[in-house]
């Protein structure tokens, strides 16, 4: 991959400049492909990690299990693009092993998921069977630590 | 509360008293009395050690594994390190009888030079150099003869630098490359000129490679490695730096089984054996951490490109270091010295970069910044010296 990519998946708000000064490229380059990776979709948006603990939100996640029946033509894939148009929807994917589809979902209330679950998802065709779990505390994200926990003070100085 | 001496003699040995205290000491204690530095002068990875390392070290507890080892060190430790250095260095040693476990490479350094030193014996050290190449020989009671690399020449050795200084009482050269402080590095064709005078003048090399993983372009190579050379090196290696294990304090020393067999000797007497956690910790690090290692590699490449494009644009000539995790930019342009410059930067700017005299008199009118910080740290310190500099230029 890009060393590009790396430095902006990992922290998305350094500048071209600076950028441009770790990889030794003009800024240029670094602002032209940039703007290259976003308009060929490469980038598709750049979002901050949040603490949901430490925020005062009523945000209610599960991730579910779904059982499909692939169709004829098409596989997976036209169910799959259909759920994902659903906003409550925020993460899906095709699994191999005992269900078909990985759904992250979010939502205000228990209610709100169960419901979704309930008259959405369940009701699809070709959706035979769906397993609700729902999230109740966030350790990791997006591979960042929630309490940073590691942190140890080295010596200022040492030889 | 001050007490009348009651001995009438000073009991500290003459040789010990007339070591001079460390630079870096004498610097650290100012640095430790303020608040708010952000800090260029740590000279220890800025990653915390690797998860599964750890994992190890505490899965090595919870066995039960709290004992002295052998010696040498474990053996599968040990057959760990010769295939470790067999495929990356390009030499081989037995490990039975040609490898020894130390605590760190500053021990293996220093059971090395008591192994081998007669009193009065010369040994040769290119500088500016790591802070304990000098007294470790004279603590061993030899004598240490510096020979000064220049910053025009990427403060690489020059092979007939090392020649014009050898005499007859001359035994043995020390060699850090990639270096402590300053980055340099040695190509293939410069280690071969230095090995014939080591080879023609039969002197035995030291040689800690303890930042070779850290070379950023081209290979790094070994002076064992070369013709004529096993026989007459003591290969110094650890794993603090390649895998950020700095507190675990575990290192290793690989020669002929003569030379291992002296310095177990002392070893033996004295350490008796490495920590058997960290032996366990070093076992896991070199046969599953070299995705880890590749991966520091790189952020320090990122963060060397940035810190040496940064000093060069505000004006303060620096070399692009190959190797380790130090930039050494001149500051002679600020017209201040290497002590006034580091002092008065932690005073008006809180940034701790170490003077590059610390590391002897031929570092004078460098700095020691060194990139293994995070890169916020260093985005900071940047920016902050920036603006030190041109205060200065005004």
């Amino acid at each position: 991959m890009d060393p590009l990519l790396q430095l902006l998946e990992e922290h998305a708000l350094r500048t071209p400049a600076d950028l441009a000064k770790m990889l030794n490229l003009p800024c240029a380059e670094v602002e032209r492909r940039i703007k290259q990776y976003e308009d060929d979709k490469v980038i598709l948006g750049y979002k901050a990690v949040i603490n949901d603990d430490k925020v005062d939100t009523d945000l209610v996640k599960a991730v579910i299990e779904v059982k499909i029946q692939p169709e004829r033509e098409g596989g997976f894939d036209r169910i799959a693009k259909r759920i994902a148009k659903f906003d409550e929807v925020t993460s899906l994917f095709l699994m191999s092993g005992g269900y078909d589809l990985l759904i992250f979902v979010e939502g205000h209330s228990l209610r709100q998921v169960a419901q979704f679950v309930a008259e959405k998802l369940a009701t699809l065709e070709g959706v035979t069977s769906t397993a609700t779990h729902f999230m109740l505390k966030t350790y990791k994200e997006q591979g960042v630590l929630m309490e940073g926990g590691e942190e140890f003070e080295r010596l200022k100085v040492s030889p | 509360m001050s007490q009348q001496p009651t001995t009438k003699r000073d009991f500290v040995a003459d040789h010990v008293r007339t070591i001079p205290r460390s630079g870096i000491r004498d610097f650290f204690d100012i640095v430790q009395s303020m608040d708010n530095v952000v800090s260029l002068g740590i000279g220890e990875p800025g990653f915390v050690t690797p998860w599964h390392i750890r994992e190890a070290a505490i899965f090595a507890l919870e066995k039960g594994k709290t004992g002295y080892t052998s010696n040498f060190g474990l053996l599968k430790l040990r057959r760990s390190i010769s295939r470790y250095v067999a495929e990356n260095f390009r030499v081989e040693y037995d490990p039975n009888s040609e490898i020894l476990v130390t605590v760190g490479v500053s021990e293996a350094l220093d059971i090395a030079l008591r192994a081998v030193i007669n009193p009065g014996d010369e040994i040769l050290y290119h500088e500016p150099c790591y802070v304990s190449y000098q007294p470790s020989v004279t603590l061993a009671h030899g004598i240490p003869r510096a020979i000064r690399t220049r910053a025009e020449n990427n403060f690489a050795l020059c092979a007939e630098d090392v020649a014009a200084a050898v005499t007859p009482r001359t035994k043995a050269l020390m060699l850090n490359f990639p270096t402590n402080p300053t980055g340099a590095t040695m190509t293939r064709e410069e280690l071969e000129k230095l090995a014939r005078v080591c080879v023609e003048n039969d002197l035995l090399v030291l040689s800690d490679e303890i930042y070779s993983e850290l070379t950023f372009s081209g290979k790094h190579h070994s002076i064992a490695a070369l013709p004529g050379m096993r026989e007459r090196t003591i290969f110094l290696h650890g794993f603090s730096k390649a895998f950020a294990m700095t507190g675990f304090r575990i290192g290793y020393a690989c020669a002929p089984a003569g030379l291992i067999e002296g310095m177990l000797r002392v070893h033996q007497y004295s350490m008796l054996c490495a920590s058997i956690i960290a032996q366990e910790a070093a076992i896991e690090a070199l046969d599953h951490g070299r995705a880890d290692m590749e991966m520091m590699r790189e952020q320090y490449r990122l963060r060397r490109n940035f810190i040496v494009k940064s000093f060069n644009e505000m004006g303060l000539k620096c070399h692009l270091p190959v190797g380790s995790f130090y930039s050494f930019p001149a500051i002679r342009s600020t017209g201040l010295t290497s002590r006034e410059f580091s002092v008065q930067l932690l005073e008006q700017e809180r940034v701790a970069c170490v003077p590059g005299n610390a590391f002897g008199p031929g570092g004078e009118g460098h700095v020691r910044a060194s990139f293994c910080s995070t890169m916020s740290d260093i985005e900071k310190a940047v920016e902050r010296i920036g603006r030190f500099v041109q205060k200065r230029n005004r």
